[in-house]
């Protein structure tokens, strides 16, 4: 489990993962935050629906794909979160009617 | 369509250390990089970091604050939140970030992509829960977040170091399994003499050896058969030594097997590359000032062979003075001091290179262990594929799609080399590499359509 180290100063805001509202500080990825609220499982792969996680968490390996306010195959790890985006994991390959 | 003198690509130390220079040149020079702040991964929320932070990571960390100011006062247009798709002949940049797409030409680029880390095959590394080891230095170094169930395996000076910093920051991993195989020691032991034209590296390194000791973080050396288990997610590692075999728990595993050049944008201009047995991945081709095979292309920071963030940065500036001198300025008083200074500062890769060769388990991946994480390839089905007559990776990527999925190729393509090459029985250049093709990042569509006419006369800032 990720916990964070310091108490900061920097500002809170709340977005919503699968429905749910999770905390997050100004500046937190997407992924960051979402590994900090424990959630390890961001998408299933298009292949054989194996679930994956962040993985290289600076924009290389694509495994943290999840769908940002209805856009799918966003990184979670360049993503910054913002007040009440709302996040949602990507399973499967994205289809063009869901953008 | 804007025009630049110099354009540059990446924003760590190489990228701003260049810009600098070129600026202080008095060109026009503009700098895209994919975060939103410079510093690139190892400088990364430099400008961020309070003191707390700083203390935490270290020395060497902090120094990059000081390039972030002088590069943040330079007269280089910065643009970062934008990715770079692609770098045709005529020196033609597109690019894409949050105002749109957009297109400029440079007369000289200066490619400063940085490093990534080597692939690591290894049984269950598909896991969720299963980093690199570079992952969980950027979520303390970015965030502040550290995991208390965490077990590094691999080999390398930046397993040592996460795992020091993370004790530092209370949480300690519950172990460093290391890989490196008996012998290595004794194979670096030539380059020592050599190290020690860089003493402080090798004093920084010891230190971080003994803290880990006191902390009685528990080191185990040579494993073998290393694997990640776990049904949905990581659960534990195992692995043998001297015919034991061992298990700890762990919902964090952070692998780590060295960083290679990230060799995307080098490859899609063509320019030469060569393979380099020390530091085992293929490096651009580059004259003396960090100039590729290609007339103004030019290379620097761990992009060009790694050398890490001093040597980053006293490559940025070469090149930068190696353009300025192109065009009739004086540098070459300066170039040769800045020379000098990176042949002292490279003189611990040698010993570190040999002492730290990445193992044969995952360069020679078991047949069932995944190798395209994105397609879901394995290594036995490339071994099949080269039986059945695939000379490369790219009839390789015809046979499989291996390459294919949405990281093009970036993390499988050195191993999918490797795998090739060994079943081949033939050196990895003879092998050669995935064919990269624009767009190097996935595009949407309205990213493509948005450049035609909208991209003419586009406020760059």
């Amino acid at each position: 489990m990720f916990k964070r180290i310091a108490t900061s100063r920097k500002a809170r805001l709340s977005f919503d993962f699968e429905g749910h509202r999770l905390e997050a500080e100004d500046g937190d990825t997407v992924a960051a935050a979402l590994l900090l609220a424990g959630e390890r499982v961001l998408r299933s792969t298009a292949v054989s629906a194996s679930e994956r996680g962040p993985f290289c968490l600076m924009g290389v390996c694509f495994e943290c794909l999840v769908e940002i306010d209805g856009i799918p195959n966003r990184q979670a790890c360049m993503v910054k979160v913002l007040p009440d985006m709302r996040v949602r994991r990507q399973r499967g390959a994205a289809r063009v009617g869901s953008i | 369509m804007s025009a630049y003198d110099v354009a540059i690509i990446g924003a760590g130390p190489a990228g701003m250390a260049a810009a600098v220079e070129a600026s202080r040149a008095g060109f026009s020079v503009v700098v895209f990089d994919e975060q939103d702040a410079p510093g690139g991964q190892i400088y990364r929320a430099i400008e961020r970091a309070d003191a707390g932070r700083l203390a935490l990571m270290g020395e060497d960390y902090a120094t990059g604050r000081a390039l972030a100011e002088a590069f943040r006062t330079s007269s280089a247009v910065y643009m970062p939140g934008t990715i770079v798709w692609n770098v045709d002949a005529s020196l033609r940049i597109n690019y894409s970030g949050a105002t749109g797409s957009g297109e400029v030409t440079a007369g000289s680029v200066i490619i400063a992509t940085g490093a990534m880390e080597r692939a690591t095959p290894l049984p269950g590394w598909t896991l969720p829960g299963v980093m690199t080891a570079g992952a969980l230095q950027i979520l303390l170094k970015a965030h502040g977040l550290v995991s208390d169930d965490t077990v590094l395996v691999g080999c390398g000076p930046l397993l040592f170091l996460v795992a020091q910093q993370m004790t530092e920051a209370g949480s300690p991993p519950r172990a460093v399994v290391e890989t490196a195989a008996p012998g290595a020691l004794r194979r670096a032991l030539p380059h020592f003499f050599g190290a020690l034209r860089a003493p402080a590296y090798l004093r920084k390194g010891l230190a971080m050896i003994r803290q880990l000791a006191r902390a009685g973080v528990p080191v185990y050396r040579h494993a073998q058969a290393v694997a990640i288990e776990g049904r949905e997610a990581a659960e534990a590692v195992s692995f043998t030594i001297k015919g034991q075999r061992h298990r700890i728990s762990a919902g964090t595993v952070g692998l780590h097997q060295g960083v290679i050049p990230n060799q995307q944008i080098t490859r899609l201009l063509g320019c030469e590359q060569d393979w380099s047995a020390s530091q085992r991945c293929f490096v651009p081709r580059l004259d003396p000032f960090g100039e590729t095979s290609i007339q103004n292309v030019y290379v620097t920071g761990d992009g060009a062979g790694i050398g890490g963030a001093v040597s980053a940065a006293l490559g940025g500036r070469l090149a930068a003075l190696r353009i300025a001198a192109r065009a009739g300025k004086a540098t070459t008083g300066e170039a040769r001091s800045v020379m000098a200074r990176l042949a002292r500062d490279r003189a611990i890769r040698p010993f570190l290179e040999a002492l730290y060769a990445p193992s044969d388990e995952v360069l020679m991946p078991a047949d069932d262990t995944l190798v395209c994480r994105c397609e879901e390839v394995t290594a036995g089905q490339i071994r099949e594929a080269v039986a059945l007559g695939a000379p490369g990776p790219n009839q390789a990527k015809a046979f499989l799609r291996c390459g294919m999925g949405p990281c093009q190729g970036r993390i499988c393509g050195p191993v999918v080399t490797e795998v090739i090459a060994a079943a081949r029985r033939t050196r990895q250049d003879a092998v050669g590499y995935y064919r990269i093709r624009p767009p190097l990042k996935p595009l949407s569509v309205a990213e493509i359509a948005g450049l035609a006419p909208a991209a003419e006369g586009q406020p760059l800032d």
